[in-house]
């Protein structure tokens, strides 16, 4: 027997779980403007969830998955990419999101029930929020064929979570990714739950990074609360797409720390000792150590920032709140380019009705 | 193929090499047009609609993907959100399915649920129907499936000159089409098709012959059956108007009840099985919009409500000629 092919993942961890430095950092960790920006992004993500939460229970906002421990990791996705760059999200990308310019009241109106929270005005090319499981990674083929068949030098990013990781779509994905040689990245946040299936049970494979040899593509592990170790491996998979040099899976190993959705509750299902020990390797309160270890920060900045949070929430919160909802013909409007003669007298009956309801 | 020439080819063409053709122009006239599919490329497709175009527009516009439908039809949207106009290949419509969660939850819905920030400018081709002697799974007509998703765009051609037309609008719309061959008269006609660029409307019903006394409304390859009937039954003494649908959905409803508001009668021919079919939403149409104009019930010739059966039974399965003269002579009987 002669052996043809032996595989290899690697995994990556800067910081220990207090944001101690467990040998040399990357580069990154030398642009200190990047990692301050880095933690403001993160605690604006996680003041915005904590709103967004309330907001729901207080019934002024529909159901809402929380982003609770995976701002690290999609903070670092968020910037990763530049402007020019294409980002293909599923549905617990908050963090990124801010970063490419979605604003918290187009995040709050989606989330919401209102259409027009997709309707991005400063990434007009970022593919929306992708409820269907793993159904986006097969768009990000696409966004990526696009790119390619262009010619332009754009990097795409794609977000999945482990549960999509067993549906063909993330499979079929990165095949096509490793024979068409995309500059896609797929960034597998692994939080360790699909709803209440633990990741144990979505697969056999000892990693979801080594899928990515199957593909001709490579696969990293990183641990997705290390600020550093997601930048870095971001940075590198983004600019090696954007060289032309193919396409990346990322697993960023990470945890859930809130319930899947507000429908949902993760006491029926996980120990509160397990949600303990996660809150001990949290991504935010790391690299908060870390800054403050190297005198980047202080107890006084952390009060200046958590309030300007705060405030820029209430802002988007208030704008959210007073913006009406769309005339309901709206549903129609958009259908189509123009609306077919066939559509018509719906439109007219559904807009008699609304003016009836108005009188 | 050159789109410069000043005077426009003609060609005597069949349905499929119509389907040719159209994807030739479509593709000289607009670079943003690609194809992508299983052995589209360097083969042509299995029944050779593609044959030629990787030559002329090379492999980075005419592409060969891996064997994996629901790939296709979910990368042929993530191209379309970036302004390319995919026209994506499905072998047989019977292998769509596997793209149904795209088609239905991404295509149909981009331009809406992004408020028209992104939108989907693909055609879904794939050749369906039965009638070819295929093999399980290539036979089925189900159109219907996709006419009762909002947002798609349903056509059917069931000549040449309509293949090349509707294809060209179908590519130029700026929404998403599934665009169904009647693969079982992909070769059955020769027609003289202008190479002119012209498009056909996509919204409207095509009266391929006048009449008085019923209304014959079919689409497809059961079109060329419908046409049979009607010159039979002209033969009776019996005027058949015949209304190939061809814009499934939307459904252009007026053209429809025009005529059956003159012939009032109606017969609905199509190949698919009966229940929930599209001719049902045409008879609920004809109910509510021409009731009181008919004469006799609605008659529908279709398909068994079954598993479209192997080949050795499958004339048994589609509508026949005589099907239709019948069916006829029962709704003037009335």
């Amino acid at each position: 027997m002669k052996e043809i092919h032996e595989f290899r993942v690697d995994r990556t961890r800067y910081l220990d779980d207090r944001g101690a430095p467990l040998g040399e950092l990357p580069p990154q960790a030398g642009d200190a403007g990047r990692v301050l920006a880095a933690y403001r992004n993160m605690v604006l993500a996680r003041t915005f969830d904590a709103k967004a939460i309330a907001l729901q229970r207080t019934g002024k906002c529909g159901t809402y998955p929380s982003v609770l421990g995976h701002e690290t990791v999609g903070t670092a996705i968020g910037q990763s990419l530049a402007g020019t760059d294409i980002f293909v999200p599923y549905y617990r990308d908050q963090a990124t999101h801010i970063l490419r310019g979605v604003t918290l009241a187009e995040l709050l109106l989606y989330w919401g029930g209102d259409e027009r929270g997709s309707a991005w005005k400063n990434c007009p090319h970022d593919l929306p929020v992708s409820v269907p499981i793993a159904t986006q990674c097969c768009h990000a083929a696409g966004v990526a064929s696009a790119v390619k068949i262009r010619g332009e030098a754009r990097a795409v990013v794609c977000t999945l979570g482990d549960g999509a990781t067993s549906k063909g779509d993330f499979l079929e994905s990165i095949n096509l990714a490793g024979a068409w040689h995309l500059p896609l990245v797929f960034v597998v946040i692994n939080n360790q739950w699909a709803i209440s299936t633990p990741r144990a049970i979505q697969t056999g494979a000892e990693t979801i990074a080594q899928k990515a040899i199957s593909a001709g593509i490579p696969g990293h592990i990183v641990d997705g609360n290390d600020y550093f170790a997601a930048v870095e491996a971001l940075d590198g998979a983004v600019e090696r797409a954007r060289a032309g040099k193919g396409a990346t899976v990322i697993e960023a190993v990470t945890y859930r720390l809130g319930d899947h959705t507000t429908a949902d509750d993760a006491t029926r299902y996980r120990t509160a000792e397990e949600l303990k020990q996660a809150w001990e390797r949290d991504g935010v309160k790391r690299l908060q150590n870390w800054l403050h270890s190297n005198g980047y920060w202080n107890p006084e900045k952390e009060q200046v920032l958590q309030a300007d949070c705060k405030a820029t929430v209430e802002q988007a919160v208030q704008e959210y709140l007073a913006t009406e909802a769309e005339p309901p013909t709206a549903m129609l409007d958009y259908l189509f380019d123009t609306l077919p003669v066939a559509l018509q007298a719906q439109r007219e009956q559904l807009a008699d009705k609304y003016r009836g309801g108005e009188a | 193929m050159n789109p410069a020439n000043s005077s426009p080819k003609t060609h005597d063409v069949t349905l499929v090499e119509a389907v040719n053709l159209a994807l030739h122009r479509a593709m000289a006239d607009d670079e943003r047009v690609v194809l992508l599919g299983e052995d589209i490329a360097t083969n042509g497709g299995v029944f050779r609609a593609t044959v030629g175009l990787k030559d002329s527009f090379g492999f980075k516009r005419v592409m060969d993907t891996p064997l994996a439908e629901n790939l296709i039809a979910g990368t042929a949207i993530g191209m379309a959100t970036q302004g390319l106009k995919p026209v994506a290949e499905f072998q047989f419509l019977g292998f769509i399915y596997a793209g149904m969660e795209q088609i239905v939850s991404h295509a149909s819905r981009m331009r809406n649920r992004t408020r028209g920030r992104l939108h989907c400018p693909v055609v879904f081709r794939a050749p369906f129907g039965g009638g070819i002697h295929a093999p399980e799974h290539h036979s089925e007509s189900t159109e219907a499936l996709f006419a009762h998703i909002p947002g798609l765009r349903v056509v059917i051609p069931s000549s040449p000159r309509r293949a090349y037309g509707l294809l060209l609008a179908a590519i130029r719309d700026p929404d998403p089409v599934i665009f169904l061959e009647p693969k079982r008269i992909y070769r059955a006609v020769t027609q003289r098709v202008v190479d002119d660029g012209e498009a056909l409307p996509l919204d409207t019903c095509f009266t391929l012959r006048e009449g008085e006394d019923v209304t014959l409304i079919t689409w497809g390859a059961c079109v060329q059956e419908t046409l049979q009937a009607a010159e039979s039954l002209s033969g009776q003494g019996v005027s058949c108007e015949v209304i190939d649908v061809a814009t499934i959905s939307p459904l252009d409803r007026e053209t429809l009840l025009c005529s059956v508001a003159k012939t009032g009668r109606a017969v609905i021919i199509h190949e698919a099985c009966r229940n929930g079919g599209v001719g049902a939403e045409i008879a609920a149409s004809i109910a509510e919009g021409a009731f009181l104009d008919l004469q006799a019930p609605v008659v529908r010739v279709t398909g068994y409500d079954t598993v479209m059966p192997y080949y050795r039974n499958e004339q048994y399965y589609l509508p026949q000629t005589d099907d239709i003269v019948r069916a006829v002579e029962q709704v003037i009987a009335l």
